[in-house]
């Protein structure tokens, strides 16, 4: 079914459809995104767990095919022309991203395989380096699980303590707390810029200043925050920043790690291996500068290349209709949720992008999910990775709806009338 | 005389066939989760609890007479209706009959999707518990 199809066959479905406002601009784009226009079990999909992974514009798909035909040598090593062409796309995303995220050098910006590899690379070299006994790390209570357990490790290893910024009721950071927490034993802070359970965009400015005056070092998770708000890492102040690109409309098993050159420098590897060294001797080995010192082995070279066109993706779809749509839908998706007796949503703030993790009454997470994905419309359910915080909340899971800025407000409609029809289901 | 197996598994077959869409299956499963009998409060314990489903399932099991008889309870109702459809097919059998089984007539009913192992209802988990249970009282 093409995107227009699937388009008519949701207005079909959705009565009234004339009263949601239509936007060119995201009709269009959702036409560069062949997934959206697939049908699961017959319907037309409608995907909202874009919290944990993008679907991907024609313009990535095309890139990893265009160098998976012939534009394929390992990166750095080589002199022949496929060598040359593919570094020179691998690097050309490099200062993409550097550009997009504001960094003050392409030296700061390394690949990973993600947002987990991101983290654990800090948690090991850095906190090798600079975190010892005595010492504290502090996270938040909404973190998800791969900025909690790396930390752990970290704490572990060097008789460090792990210390815990709570959330209220409404899921946001408590700020007054804070203040108690932060001492000159914590070395360093880890963070998400927008949490994945809540959607809340967190100060994580007011965060980096009280860390800094204290020394402690701050490491922001941009998992989500990368996709939904506009990041300048100088402007921040944060020493790292880390995020994935499959979620940011890139290939998977992509990611990024920014770090100030100053402590990049300062940091021991993470990984040993090839193209992350200068000389290698038996008895010394130098590093090579940044930074290949932190891209040891054949990564994911084609996927990393895959940023570019990915980044230029997501600019297309920042500000303008695109934000008017979302507004629309977060205020729609408000409003509905309320009239549903026993719906509860968590994390209530100003700044929420459209994701919606909430439980319903009497009702079981998975259950939803899984009768919703009957109806083509795809959610998330579970502990998200997020166990803390959604024990915090009482649950032994939710439900997430998470919206791209390619989303409709009529898929959010999709998603209301199916709720309903699956809650009458369950409540029998 | 106690029905066999493999004519319970037929009549689940035979009465998922007769609803073509995904819903009304699933309202059906609902249905027959609904019918499960509800286990005491004491009976779930963490020895009954299912490892590996992401809702909670707890599966008790006894002897009577050779036969093995099974009790559950899920806090999902759709768990409920799936571990409801096993024990109505296994309940009453012997170790050695239920082992004979190859619980194929959950491929058959449309259910396969839900034997990925990773699957959050955990339907694998389930099933290897009640073999665990017939090969245990072999």
């Amino acid at each position: 079914m093409s995107g227009d199809a699937n388009l008519l066959f949701l207005s079909i479905i959705v009565q009234d459809m004339d009263q949601f406002r239509q936007y060119e601009q995201v009709e269009a784009i959702r036409n560069r995104i062949p997934a959206l226009s697939r049908t699961v079990y017959g319907k037309p999909l409608v995907y909202l767990d874009n919290a944990a992974t993008a679907q991907k514009p024609d313009v990535v798909i095309e890139r990893v095919d265009a160098m998976n035909r012939g534009v394929n040598g390992n990166i750095h090593r080589a002199v022949h022309r496929l060598s040359e062409e593919t570094t020179l796309w691998y690097e050309q995303a490099r200062d993409q991203v550097r550009d997009f995220i504001g960094a003050a050098a392409r030296e700061e910006v390394i690949f990973t395989s993600g947002t987990t590899a991101a983290i654990n690379t800090v948690a090991y070299a850095w906190c090798t380096q600079f975190l010892k006994a005595g010492d504290a790390v502090l996270v938040t209570e909404a973190e998800h699980h791969s900025n909690i357990v790396p930390w752990q490790l970290a704490c572990q290893r060097a008789g460090a303590t792990l210390r815990v910024l709570p959330v209220d009721d409404k899921g946001q950071w408590q700020m007054d707390v804070l203040e108690t927490l932060l001492d000159e034993r914590v070395k360093l802070v880890a963070a998400a810029h927008i949490s994945n359970v809540l959607g809340l965009v967190n100060p994580v400015q007011a965060l980096i200043d009280a860390a800094h005056r204290v020394g402690a070092c701050v490491l922001i998770d941009g998992a989500q925050g990368i996709v939904h708000a506009p990041v300048d890492v100088q402007a921040l102040d944060c020493d790292f920043y880390v995020f994935s690109g499959h979620k940011l409309y890139a290939e998977t098993g992509t990611g990024i790690l920014y770090g100030k050159r100053v402590w990049l420098e300062q940091m021991p590897p993470f990984l040993g291996g090839g193209d992350m060294v200068d000389t290698v001797t038996f008895e010394k080995t130098t590093y090579a500068p940044l930074p290949l010192k932190f891209e040891a082995g054949t990564g994911n070279f084609i996927g990393a290349a895959s940023l570019a066109p990915a980044i230029d993706f997501a600019r297309e779809m920042m500000g303008g209709q695109f934000e008017e749509n979302q507004l629309e839908i977060s205020a729609y998706l408000k409003e509905e949720f309320s009239k549903i007796d026993g719906l509860r949503v968590y994390g209530e703030g100003e700044h929420k992008i459209p994701l919606f993790s909430f439980s319903v009454e009497g009702c079981n997470h998975g259950d939803i999910a899984t009768l919703l994905d009957k109806l083509g419309i795809a959610v998330r359910s579970g502990l998200m990775c997020c166990e803390p915080l959604i024990t915090r909340f009482g649950h032994t899971g939710l439900v997430r709806a998470s919206f791209a800025p390619y989303n409709t407000l009529a898929e959010a409609a999709v998603l209301v009338q199916g709720l309903h029809r699956v809650l009458r289901m369950l409540r029998g | 005389m106690e029905k066999s197996i493999q004519v319970l598994e037929r009549e689940v077959v035979e009465e998922f066939a007769m609803f073509p869409e995904w819903m009304d299956k699933y309202e059906y499963l609902i249905e027959i989760g609904k019918s499960l009998p509800i286990l005491d409060e004491r009976e779930k314990t963490e020895e009954k609890l299912i490892k590996g489903c992401q809702s909670r399932v707890w599966l008790s099991c006894h002897m009577e007479e050779g036969r093995l008889v099974f009790a559950a309870d899920s806090d999902a109702i759709i768990t409920k209706g799936i571990i409801a459809l096993l024990i109505r097919v296994y309940n009453h059998h012997t170790p050695a009959e239920i082992l004979a089984s190859d619980f194929g007539f959950i491929r058959e009913i449309g259910l396969q999707e839900n034997l990925t192992p990773t699957r959050a209802n955990g339907l694998v988990s389930m099933i290897e518990r009640i073999r665990t249970y017939a090969s245990d009282n072999c």
